[in-house]
């Protein structure tokens, strides 16, 4: 991106000034040497957010902000529905309420040395993953509806989980207001047999080790040390949220006119909060974000009962479950008055800081802890929410590292069965159907996260507390 | 970029940051269409190892045919998820804004086919239907995977 564009603030703090039709100012956080390597498109997709009508404050980028759908990945912008504001579905995305949660084991390094084959060998087999793979539970109607009205909750009465665990989820594991009579029969019918599924593309399960600690009260407020062994888990909600974002993104785009919304992109497809439209996607996004609660807490689950083999004292507690792809009403204060939002988070991370009411009692001093995935070869961090990124960006963070080449250039560069090799060599073993899927998402593919993250923390919308290195990695 | 081998009806594969795009090429609209279902399937696997041996049914209706395409490939991989199946053979017929389509494949098998992604859905990005100079129909747009 070409920096004579931008107006800098600080040195993680560049704004696009409001020209043409742009309601408010751009705001991208991220360090010179990101920016420069950011695409044009998010400038671009960046700035027509910002003509979106009832847009508040700024239309903001994250430090791994990317070429999205309409809106940037990494994108956050709030709306306000009394002011005409939308509901878009591409600033949701397809993949509704993905998300990373991580699991506490209770393990050292030195504890899963000896064992570290056998647990990936289980784990490979235990955890459907990829393309064709179905779960065990087969949904008919009525447990479909219960799921999609549940979430965590659902899954957690069925049997899968604690309830414990739901402390840890945002919105204590439920979405509420969900609508599953607004999901349609196709997007159930994807779903039938994918709860407790990964996914595949950049979704995983990784067994990972605490390599780093930087804010040690932090840390144990979060219940982590040094040399602890941890399990991340991203995935989102399937084929029922693909269906979802497909279909109203495909309506939104046809009604906007009828709207009187002026899109500046196709791909911007929206519609007024209050309308039956912009009200039947909530209700059915917030199913989706039930949906993916739901498929998160019966792979914690399937993952509890493959450690209860290898390890049959480990008891895996819950850090946290965060979703990156969300629209969620939330309170903020804007020009010092409350104001009830709208904020779309397509690829970023909610960040609560210390104190917010959402935020469980264990962790009210620490502020919300924000799980950054990595990509196979390369750290994942743990970031707790700050005060000031209230003020920054409505309570937001980065959510990975983003990729920073195409997955067609990153098969050119790497060969799957190399990358495996590699990684092997480095103590990390990869289990995944297709060598090909490994070359599509090389470590090398992505941006620094170290970079994503230390810009983050710079910016202050999320504190450091550790880095994570992954030990096993089970991909679909 | 990934090319079949007819020179007036094929599909390739172009440039996205984070996903793929897929374009068919044809002398016809429903050519081009079916050659862009064809670059759908072959970002999951090549089509070659996929047996056309199972055939499912598709119909959708858009007065835009832009839309249209993006409504048939996103059957497509609607079909693909819901049946655990890939396909590799497309034929598809559209009159006044409706569309029917003939999908021919087999169950994905992870051993077999090595699915390198799940396509999670069409987008508009990049979303093109038209005639070029030459008289060929291109058809394309860019898939979230």
């Amino acid at each position: 991106m070409d920096l004579d564009r931008l107006t800098r603030i600080s040195n993680t703090e560049w704004w696009i000034p409001p020209a043409g039709k742009m309601r408010v100012p751009g705001v991208i956080f991220a360090t010179e040497t990101l920016v420069r390597e950011m695409d044009d498109k998010v400038f671009e997709q960046v700035s027509n957010v910002a003509k979106l009508p009832g847009i508040v404050k700024a239309s903001f980028a994250m430090p791994d902000a990317h070429w999205g759908y309409g809106f940037p990945i990494g994108g956050v912008a709030a709306f306000d529905p009394d002011q005409g504001g939308i509901i878009s579905a591409g600033g949701v995305g397809f993949d509704v309420s993905c998300g990373v949660r991580t699991l506490i084991t209770g393990l050292k390094l030195a504890d899963i040395s000896l064992f570290k084959k056998d647990l990936a060998h289980a784990l490979a087999r235990a955890i459907p993953a990829g393309v064709g793979s179905t779960g065990r539970l087969h949904l008919e109607e009525d447990q479909m509806t219960a799921m999609l009205h549940g979430g965590a909750q659902w899954a957690v009465h069925k049997g899968y989980g604690h309830l414990a665990d739901l402390d840890h989820i945002e919105e204590r594991g439920r979405m509420a207001g969900a609508e599953p009579e607004h999901v349609s029969q196709q997007a159930r019918r994807r779903m039938r047999d994918e709860v407790g599924t990964l996914g595949s593309g950049n979704h995983y399960l990784e067994v990972q080790h605490v390599a780093e600690i930087f804010n040690a009260q932090t840390a144990a407020a979060f219940g982590i040390h040094e040399n602890d062994i941890v399990v991340s888990i991203h995935c989102g909600s399937r084929g029922l949220g693909h269906q979802i974002g497909t279909e109203f993104l495909r309506e939104m785009a046809e009604a906007s006119a009828s709207y009187n919304i002026e899109l500046p992109d196709r791909e911007l497809a929206c519609a007024p909060i209050r309308s039956p439209l912009g009200e039947r996607y909530l209700g059915a996004m917030r199913a989706a974000i039930n949906c993916a609660l739901a498929n998160r807490q019966v792979i914690t689950h399937l993952t509890r009962q493959v450690f209860e083999e290898v390890f049959p004292d480990a008891e895996l507690q819950l850090l946290y479950d965060v979703s990156h792809n969300t629209c969620k009403l939330e309170s903020h204060r804007v020009n010092g008055h409350e104001e009830q939002l709208f904020v779309h988070r397509k690829g970023a991370t909610r960040a609560f800081g210390p104190e917010a009411p959402e935020l469980p009692s264990g962790y009210k001093t620490a502020g919300q802890p924000v799980l950054i995935g990595g990509t196979m070869g390369t750290a994942s961090y743990i970031l707790a929410g700050t005060v000031g990124s209230e003020q920054k960006a409505f309570s937001s963070a980065c959510h990975g590292a983003g990729r920073s080449m195409s997955r067609h250039a990153a098969t050119k560069h790497w060969s799957g069965r190399q990358l495996v090799d590699e990684l092997a060599a480095q103590g990390i073993i990869v289990k995944s159907p297709s060598l090909r899927g490994v070359a599509e998402e090389a470590p090398g593919a992505y941006k620094d996260v170290d970079a994503v993250v230390a810009a983050t923390a710079e910016a202050q919308l999320a504190n450091k507390v550790a880095k994570l290195f992954p030990l096993i990695v089970v991909k679909g | 970029m990934s090319i079949a081998d007819s020179p007036t009806r094929r599909w390739e594969h172009f440039e996205h940051a984070a996903d793929m795009g897929v374009r068919g090429i044809g002398p016809t609209r429903e050519a081009a269409f079916e050659e862009a279902a064809v670059a759908l399937c072959a970002t999951i696997t090549d089509p070659a190892l996929v047996r056309p041996v199972v055939l499912i049914e598709v119909s959708c209706h858009a007065s835009d045919i832009e839309f249209l395409f993006v409504d048939w490939l996103n059957l497509v991989i609607a079909e693909m998820s819901a049946r655990r199946m890939i396909f590799s053979k497309f034929e598809v017929t559209i009159l006044d804004g409706h569309l029917h389509g003939r999908l021919w494949g087999e169950a994905a098998v992870p051993d077999k086919h090595h699915p390198a992604v799940e396509v999670k859905g069409a987008t508009l990005t990049e979303l093109k239907v038209f005639q070029g100079a030459d008289g060929l129909w291109i058809a394309q747009c860019v898939v979230d995977v």
